[in-house]
């Protein structure tokens, strides 16, 4: 068994509104997994389905190999968008509470919550009203309470909305650490630049619909289009340089730094291949860079959802 | 699951009654109740202390042995001075007022131009004791011209009150169907008040999860039914302690208030807003042991029992079906000044039920309005209660209209909580909308 959760052609549908129609992932065990898409794309309804706070019109969830089953809501953790504690509760109660009411024994909570303050240094808040706490700090009790009973698998929807950078980077330090103890965690944010850094799959949802998903490294691959960029330290003239390059290869851009002879360009390549290329250039000049471009999960989001968007 | 029930309610029960409003209220209340009984009692006894002085200026022949001090008033007779000396005198004097009684040939010429002088508007209660002197001479005179002596007239005057008796001849005695039915609404009032003031609290605890933004936090953990249903568990345990707090509490102090400043609460029976009847003509009665007996009876033989049995019936189902209203709501919208427009329907047959409750099951407990009523499902929790002290079978409630009322109650209990749950379900996750009765329909269908 290597997926935590399948779903197979879930739709549902509120009136008129469609939220989700027919939409299939494997989410993999032990990894991040990115659930992406624009506002209102449907992402937060098909968490709340694995949560069991709605249910799917049609289709199935397979949560370790077995159909989705109210037992299985003590092994998830679900950090909703919308996320908020009871105000004028104390901080240590309200996270017993929360902690039994996802099926812990009351001393097996207090045991693992002393453990969770300890670690975040916040010992001195257990008595403290939420109220009294910054927003910032609220948002860690949450975390801790939805980890807290070490689910199989945990669900962030945009964790890090409220937190300031450095509290952000506690954040992921321990969600990475999760996933290293074996979690499986499922990620939605519509920010791109936390998935470049923890995903390993993703999934890209647009209006209701599934337009992309697999393992990120790979969609990156089949989205880059042979574009290097290469840097030359020439010494010769730059115009009859160019001139014969623009000849042989489709030259994107270019840049000539005078004083450094230095020269920069961007260069579409018919295949993968370089040898070739590199061979001549070698030949011409000092090649001290050529790296191929490689687009960025932020570059795949926007193109093919304008893709999709183009076809309609 | 019924684990994670009893977590909930005790959080909710909990919450509640930590909270410091509600602490305050639960002091506060039985203060601020026997306070009033006490200010009332002690203004009412003011009020009766003050002994009005009435002077009698009589130029008369006749009235002379008539007028005898009371409680109230007491006279004082003037001589030998002319009306506008005498009401100078009394301006000075601060007598409450005078009576003018001129010279006359008879009686009755002299009643007819007799005056009384006030400072102010004359109280009804004291003109009216005069005038009730004048007129018993008046009539006794008249009896006389046509031979009636004074001893006959006396006689004549014996008051009259009828005897009473049910068919299977019990004595019986006037007013019982109102105190009956007076006991039947305190019962049916406090569920009203209950209704009212818990179900708030219900809706705002719904309202108050959603703006904080637990919400979806909790029902990622229990489902939306268990936490509405804890909810409102949790709150009325909450306010059935209340309850029993203020009971004891103002019990206590309303003891203590009587022992301290000797107030006769009896004594006040007759200013409360009684219905119209019961408790005059109880006070007027009651002074005679063996009506005093029957009362006490008939009050015994109000079948309690079966009283408190249907009491917590309707209580029970009667709060759960208005709760889940209430928690519907508060699901509904996104803060409460949304919560207006619902709540008044809510009201509405409670207020009703009350209304219908004092109007007509005192004048009739077994009558068509009174049955219909009590029959209807969300007004019979008040209304039935009205009319059960009555008892059931012949002469009380027929047993099908008790079990029919109770069945429909259920019925009713039943299809609101799940509708409600389904609003309930739905409208916790739905922010920034301000709902209409065509969305909550909607919402039904989800």
């Amino acid at each position: 068994m290597d997926n935590i959760l399948v779903a197979k052609n879930v739709s549902k549908s509120y009136g008129n509104y469609t939220a989700l129609s027919s939409i299939s992932l494997n989410i993999p065990k032990n990894c991040i997994y990115g659930l992406l898409g624009p506002n209102g794309a449907g992402k937060t309804s098909f968490i709340r389905i694995i949560n069991q706070i709605t249910h799917p019109d049609t289709g199935e969830i397979l949560f370790n190999g077995e159909p989705l089953a109210p037992q299985h809501i003590s092994y998830i953790g679900y950090l909703p968008e919308e996320r908020g504690l009871y105000k004028s509760m104390k901080v240590g109660e309200q996270a017993l509470y929360l902690a039994q009411l996802k099926g812990l024994s009351k001393t097996e909570a207090k045991k693992r919550l002393k453990y969770w303050f300890d670690r975040l240094d916040i010992g001195d808040w257990w008595n403290k009203k939420i109220q009294e706490l910054s927003k910032g700090m609220a948002q860690k009790i949450q975390f801790i309470v939805t980890v807290l009973h070490e689910p199989k698998l945990l669900i962030f929807d945009e964790p890090f909305s409220g937190f300031d950078p450095i509290n952000a980077n506690i954040i992921k330090d321990e969600i990475l650490q999760l996933k290293e103890k074996g979690t499986s965690i499922i990620f939605s944010t519509h920010r791109m630049e936390s998935v470049e850094e923890l995903c390993e799959y993703i999934a890209l949802i647009h209006k209701s619909e599934k337009i992309l998903d697999g393992k990120l490294s790979e969609i990156k691959k089949a989205y880059k289009n042979n574009v290097f960029n290469v840097g030359l330290e020439i010494q010769q003239d730059v115009d009859a340089l160019m001139e014969n390059l623009d000849k042989n290869y489709n030259i994107l851009s270019s840049s000539f730094d005078g004083g450094e002879n230095q020269l920069d360009f961007r260069v579409q390549l018919p295949s993968s291949h370089t040898a070739g290329i590199l061979a001549e250039l070698s030949s011409m000049a000092n090649v001290n860079r050529f790296e191929e471009t490689i687009p960025s999960a932020n570059d795949i989001f926007i193109q093919t959802v304008n893709n999709k968007d183009n076809d309609r | 699951m019924i684990g994670k029930l009893g977590l909930i309610i005790k959080r909710e029960y909990l919450a509640k009654v930590r909270n410091r409003s509600f602490i305050v209220m639960t002091i506060l209340s039985p203060l601020l109740i026997v306070g009033m009984i006490v200010l009332i009692a002690y203004l009412t006894k003011i009020n009766d202390n003050e002994k009005r002085v009435i002077s009698i200026l009589n130029e008369s022949a006749f009235f002379h042995q008539e007028f005898k001090p009371t409680e109230q008033i007491s006279y004082i007779h003037l001589d030998g001075i002319d009306l506008e000396e005498a009401k100078d005198s009394i301006n000075s004097m601060g007598y409450y007022g005078l009576l003018y009684l001129p010279y006359g040939k008879d009686a009755e010429t002299v009643a007819k131009s007799a005056y009384l002088y006030t400072k102010d508007n004359p109280n009804t209660q004291m003109t009216q004791h005069l005038e009730g002197i004048i007129q018993r001479r008046l009539r006794q005179g008249r009896l006389e011209k046509l031979g009636v002596s004074q001893d006959q007239f006396s006689q004549v005057e014996q008051p009259f009150e009828i005897n009473l008796a049910t068919f299977d001849g019990e004595k019986s005695v006037k007013g019982i169907n109102e105190i009956k039915a007076f006991i039947g609404g305190g019962f049916g009032y406090a569920i009203m008040m209950f209704i009212i003031i818990y179900g708030g609290f219900v809706m705002r605890s719904v309202i108050e999860e959603k703006t904080s933004r637990i919400i979806e936090v909790i029902i990622s953990s229990v489902k939306p039914f268990q936490l509405m249903l804890g909810k409102i568990i949790g709150t009325s345990l909450a306010g059935i302690t209340q309850f029993t707090i203020w009971l004891i509490s103002a019990s206590l102090l309303l003891f203590l208030a009587v022992m301290l400043f000797g107030i006769d609460l009896g004594s006040m029976a007759n200013n409360t807003n009684m219905p119209p009847g019961a408790m005059n003509e109880m006070s007027q009665l009651a002074t005679m042991d063996s009506e005093m007996m029957t009362y006490a009876r008939e009050i015994l033989d109000i079948p309690w029992g079966l009283l408190i049995v249907s009491f917590f019936i309707y209580f029970v189902l009667g709060y759960l079906i208005y709760s889940s209203i209430y928690a519907a709501i508060g699901a509904a919208v996104d803060n409460e000044t949304d919560t207006q427009q619902f709540i008044f329907p809510i009201i509405l047959p409670l207020m009703l039920a009350i209304y219908v409750g004092f109007f007509s099951v005192f004048s009739n407990p077994h009558g068509p309005i009174a049955v219909g009523f009590s029959l209807f499902p969300l007004t019979s929790p008040i209304v039935m209660l009205m009319r059960l002290p009555g008892g059931i079978g012949e002469g009380g409630v027929p047993l099908w209209q008790l079990l029919v009322s109770i069945g429909l109650l259920i019925i009713t209990f039943l299809g609101i909580v799940s509708l409600a749950a389904k609003i309930y379900r739905v409208g916790i996750l739905m922010y920034g909308k301000k709902p209409t009765y065509k969305e909550l329909i909607k919402w039904l269908r989800y």
